[in-house]
């Protein structure tokens, strides 16, 4: 069973929270296929938001495959999915680790490292210089 | 059928001016609405019509297709109302409140009520003045839940409230809402609060309606227009200008946007609820604010 957080003036709609939480506990293999999400009684009463949230960030995760939602019962994991090897998880994060001090160290603050990252998972990976 | 719709609903008080005119609102059942407005602004003249207790002195107002005034006896018990004073009983304990309540409304759940009592972490035997604040507005929302209405309107309930508490008190409304499907109104003048649990608005001020609709769909209807120092009137012929600034060389414009069609020389932002809540309510209207080039 996962708990979520919810943050109101993050600028990322709370549904949009939920749903990336439950894929990032599927990806590190906190969630595992069929294990049960909390139900949406159980999300609103421990956060405080709107049942519709929690149904349509449930909806979205189900479209996507990666829950089945099913009624009177509740939503599963679906099975089939799979997280992230964790050994893969680690070794990838201690070469990022490495890429980071790297960049500390040719004087890329946080910000210049993130709009890093994200112009390099572009598709077409160009860098594009300010 | 909608819980709560209003057409063209007034009412005066005596011969005075009117506390609210106006207002043509339609809540859907099972949604969760902040009433939002300054004081004064006729919230409270709103609810106290929905619930039955004033009569409307212009237009209709139907809950759940009914008429809460004319049809009071059938209504009041499909109706849970917690006023802004929440009037509990103080030398009253808790067990005796539950049973008070018992005896007000037949379809009183008592189980339900002393199941939540229990959560408020008070004894049966507690006076109810003895109470802290966070307390004694969860006793006024359980006794509200008991009654398992069908709307449930909450007058500015967690205004007193720390933030832990009232964290508490949205929680257990939208937990009975997710329980129940029940249709709840909140009042506040503070936006930030009800934000989270609310999936529509009804924005107050002056007596009037300034807005109502699906928070999803006000958002989506809104932008900020940034651009040169130019007049509002080129873009109020396309798009309903909510709010005008300007500094000399710069104007900003908070537009409910029909269509996505931009002049080029506009630069579009998404806007924030509370943003667009704050645009209705008049604040920000400030022409020719100074920069530091006035300074200069």
């Amino acid at each position: 069973m996962i708990e979520f957080h919810i943050q109101s003036h993050s600028g990322v709609p709370s549904y949009l929270q939920i749903a990336q939480q439950v894929r990032q506990a599927i990806r590190l293999g906190i969630l595992a296929p069929g294990d049960k999400l909390p139900t949406v009684k159980q999300v609103v009463a421990a956060v405080a938001i709107n049942p519709n949230t929690v149904l349509k960030a449930y909806r979205e995760l189900d479209r996507e495959g990666l829950v089945d939602g099913r009624r009177g019962v509740g939503t599963f994991v679906a099975e089939g999915v799979v997280a992230l090897a964790s050994d893969d998880v680690d070794s990838l994060r201690r070469s990022l680790g490495r890429w980071v001090a790297e960049a500390r160290a040719a004087g890329l603050d946080d910000e210049n490292m993130s709009a890093l990252l994200a112009d390099t998972l572009q598709p077409q990976g160009k860098l594009r210089v300010a | 059928m909608s819980a709560l719709r209003t057409e063209g609903l007034g009412k005066r008080y005596g011969g005075s001016a009117w506390a609210l005119r106006d207002c043509s609102i339609e809540i859907p059942e099972g949604s969760v609405t902040a009433l939002l407005g300054p004081n004064g602004a006729g919230k409270s003249t709103l609810l106290e019509m929905a619930v039955g207790l004033l009569e409307p002195s212009a237009g209709t107002i139907e809950v759940l297709g009914h008429s809460p005034w004319e049809e009071a006896e059938e209504m009041l018990p499909r109706i849970g109302f917690v006023a802004q004073d929440h009037p509990l009983h103080a030398r009253f304990s808790l067990g005796e409140m539950i049973e008070y309540g018992q005896r007000l409304n037949p379809s009183f759940d008592v189980r339900l009520a002393e199941r939540r009592l229990g959560r408020i972490g008070a004894a049966p035997e507690h006076k109810v003045g003895k109470l802290s604040g966070g307390q004694q507005s969860q006793l006024a929302l359980t006794l509200a839940l008991a009654k398992r209405p069908e709307l449930l309107l909450l007058d500015e309930p967690v205004a007193a409230l720390d933030p832990r508490a009232r964290r508490e008190f949205l929680a257990t409304t939208v937990e009975a809402v997710a329980e129940t499907g029940m249709t709840v109104v909140l009042s506040s003048h503070i936006v930030a609060d009800l934000e989270r649990i609310c999936d529509h608005i009804v924005i107050l001020s002056g007596s009037r309606q300034m807005l109502a609709g699906p928070i999803e769909e006000i958002l989506a209807r809104h932008r900020l227009l940034t651009g040169p120092r130019s007049d509002a009137r080129t873009v109020s012929r396309v798009h309903q200008v909510i709010r005008e600034s300007h500094t000399p060389r710069q104007t900003t414009l908070l537009v409910r946007a029909d269509g996505h069609v931009y002049d080029s020389c506009w630069t579009p932002r998404e806007v924030d609820l509370e943003e667009i809540v704050l645009a209705y309510l008049g604040y920000g209207e400030l022409e020719d604010r100074c920069d530091e080039e006035a300074y200069a």
